[in-house]
């Protein structure tokens, strides 16, 4: 295949608006009691997935960690089907079954929604394995945050995966924590894409709240691999705007530092870049912006008046047929 | 006892096991996630970082094979290592570390090297976190010879076990719970030591038509079916096993002589589990008393599914010990 035609912005700036605001809506509805377990919202880091949606094809494998909501979105995975999950409904991505930390949408080659820190990044590698196997040439995309740099499991797949040449970009997002565990002490490196260079696989460095940065640095990592399979390393520098997960209040950090990414929102960048462009006006913002907020509305109605999943399927999917 | 018991939490509990054995003891310290800045992913090291200092209360990355590595190479040298999993559910991914390195050094070294190593932290399911993080471990490690596991249901039980396990020469796993974190009972004055042996377990209820062997989670729903099961004018006796290994078959053979029926309510799998091994014990030493086969009441033996209903229907409940006990009654 060749390469895409690039993806248009105010699209992407249009499923940057449709995940912040359907994380809006979950935070609500989980104030609410209507969504159960953990649940880790992405806020402040959009420009990253969609910034590496716009610099890939459809048929490229995604994988994520458990912070997994925008990931699904920013595949197409509709915002019904997002929210229904967390409801724990059976019309869910993942039929009630897996939660807001296991989303799964085959169709839309979205491997996952994994929640024990660092296990996916072996299983990306299986993924590209396929892929060089099968003489595709598509790239797999693998999504995690800077705690997940320090597991066994990380270490072990990047090197296999340079050993053998495969076809897969690992995506750092590096929101400064893990949980309340700031980067300087987790982890014993200057910076994070240093740890590509132990592997001898070429690492490179984007400002995470700049969609055009992530977008333009991954379309060139993409295009090397596809011409020539091998593994990237990207670290993605972001900001996650709420606490780690809906019980955290976060008081490792301070109100300077969200302060002073939240004026450099990726939502608000993208937007002002459009218009000044004469690409976007307030009134299309505003109509998208609408839209963004009817469909996050809508999905909590769906989700509502889905079914759960009906007893008698507990032992269905245990085993396959 | 003496003194003026008090009430506190479950983790208050386990927070002075910890102060009291970091400070009778310079090689005990803490390590694992978030439990040092943070004061623990669930408060139970609240305070502990300010009062000891940072090399003995240490905050690692999320590194558990890592981790629990370290603990048990220091361990190897004579610290006394207390390792905190934020739940049981990541200790998989330091499986190895404590199963072959902890577990099995003191007979590959032939008896050089005891590891006087704690494991702790919260297991089984809490509430709708899914397949990866519901997992109850005990079953799983309860295979292995050279670990001792202990399972607290209480406060007093919390505190007296996880001081007992520090000071025990051999690894040990005190296996908490999330849902027990908040509750509350009464404990003896801080200034009395509480010691709880292992392998000791305790009735929680006396009775004397039925048994109901639980441990950990399956406490409070056993006392609960138990009191339920009042109304109906079946006396039912609660024991907690408190400790899966050593298990403590004089207290459950003693209980079933009294009432000849069993019901064993456990918080894990049914599949290779704690119930099926009791069951075993207890018709190999005295099976002319039981009047009724004995009845399980564990989770259904499926990975554990999001969805609250669903969930329900897996877990154990102090509806299904009812159940269950009005079988075994009937019979
Ligand atoms: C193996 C394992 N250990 C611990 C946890 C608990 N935990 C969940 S998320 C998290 C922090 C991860 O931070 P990071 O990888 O930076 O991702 P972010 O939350 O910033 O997206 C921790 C410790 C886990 N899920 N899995």
């Amino acid at each position: 295949m060749s390469a895409p035609e690039q993806r248009d912005e105010v699209e992407m700036l249009a499923l940057m608006l449709l995940i912040r605001r359907f994380e809006e809506r979950a935070s609500q509805q989980y104030q609410a009691q209507k969504i159960g377990g953990f649940c880790h919202l992405y806020i402040g880091q959009e420009a990253v997935v969609v910034g590496a949606i716009a610099a890939t094809r459809d048929d490229d494998y995604l994988i994520t960690a458990y912070r997994d909501h925008a990931h699904a979105l920013a595949r197409g995975t509709s915002a019904n089907a997002c929210m229904a999950e967390l409801f724990g409904k059976v019309t869910g991505c993942s039929r009630g079954l897996g939660g807001s930390m296991h989303y799964f949408d085959k169709a839309r080659h979205m491997y996952g929604g994994h929640a024990i820190v660092g296990a996916h990044v072996p299983l990306a590698a299986g993924i590209a394995l396929a892929s060089k196997y099968r003489n595709e040439d598509r790239v797999t995309l693998c999504f995690f945050g800077d705690g997940a740099i320090n597991q066994g499991a990380f270490h072990e797949a990047l090197n296999m995966a340079g050993v053998l040449k495969l076809p897969v970009i690992f995506i750092c997002e590096n929101n400064l924590f893990a949980m309340g565990t700031s980067v300087e002490r987790s982890t014993s490196l200057k910076q994070i894409v240093d740890r590509a260079e132990g592997y001898d696989i070429p690492g490179f460095i984007a400002d995470g709240m700049n969609f055009r940065e992530v977008r333009d640095k991954l379309t060139e990592v993409v295009e090397a691999i596809r011409q020539n399979s091998h593994p990237a390393f990207v670290e993605i520098r972001t900001y996650r705007y709420r606490g780690h997960s809906m019980s955290d209040p976060a008081s490792y950090r301070t109100k300077d530092q969200l302060e002073k990414y939240r004026l450099d929102d990726p939502i608000t960048r993208l937007r002002a870049q459009l218009t000044r462009e004469g690409k976007l006006s307030n009134e299309q913002f505003d109509v998208m912006d609408k839209h963004a907020k009817d469909t996050a509305l809508a999905s909590v109605t769906f989700a509502e008046k889905s079914e759960e999943p009906p007893i008698e399927e507990l032992y269905n999917y245990t085993y396959a047929p | 006892m003496s003194g003026d018991m008090r009430e506190v939490t479950y983790r208050q509990a386990l927070n002075e096991a910890l102060a009291e054995e970091l400070e009778r003891d310079a090689n005990v310290f803490l390590m694992g996630e978030e439990v040092a800045q943070y004061n623990g992913a669930y408060k139970v090291s609240q305070g502990l970082l300010d009062r000891f200092g940072p090399m003995r209360i240490i905050d690692t990355p999320i590194s558990e094979n890592g981790f629990a590595g370290m603990g048990v190479g220091a361990a190897m040298v004579g610290l006394r290592p207390i390792v905190e999993f934020m739940t049981f559910s990541f200790s998989l991914v330091a499986f190895d570390q404590v199963v072959n390195n902890a577990t099995n050094m003191l007979t590959m070294s032939g008896g050089q090297f005891n590891i006087p190593i704690t494991f702790r932290g919260p297991n089984g399911p809490a509430h709708q976190l899914g397949a990866t993080h519901s997992h109850a471990t005990e079953c799983l490690y309860a295979n292995f010879p050279g670990l001792k596991i202990c399972t607290p249901a209480t406060p007093r039980d919390a505190k007296g076990l996880l001081k007992t396990a520090i000071r025990d020469n051999n690894p040990v796993l005190v296996l908490e719970s999330e849902l027990l974190y908040s509750s509350k009972g009464m404990i003896e004055p801080a200034d009395q030591e509480l010691l709880i042996p292992l392998g000791e377990a305790e009735l929680k209820r006396e009775g004397s038509d039925v048994t109901i062997i639980c441990y950990a989670q399956t406490v409070p729903l056993a006392l609960a079916a138990a009191e339920a099961l009042e109304e109906e004018e079946i006396s039912a006796e609660v024991l907690d096993l408190r400790s899966i290994k050593p298990l403590d078959l004089h207290a459950i053979l003693n209980s079933v002589a009294k009432t000849h029926r069993v019901v064993v309510a456990e918080q894990d799998r049914p599949y290779c589990g704690i119930g099926s091994e009791i069951c075993y014990r207890i018709q190999k030493e005295i099976f002319d008393e039981l009047d009724a086969p004995i009845a399980r009441v564990s989770q259904e033996d499926v990975p554990m599914p999001y969805n609250e209903r669903l969930e329900k229907a897996v877990l154990p409940s102090a509806e299904k010990i009812v159940a269950a006990v009005k079988k075994v009654c009937d019979a």
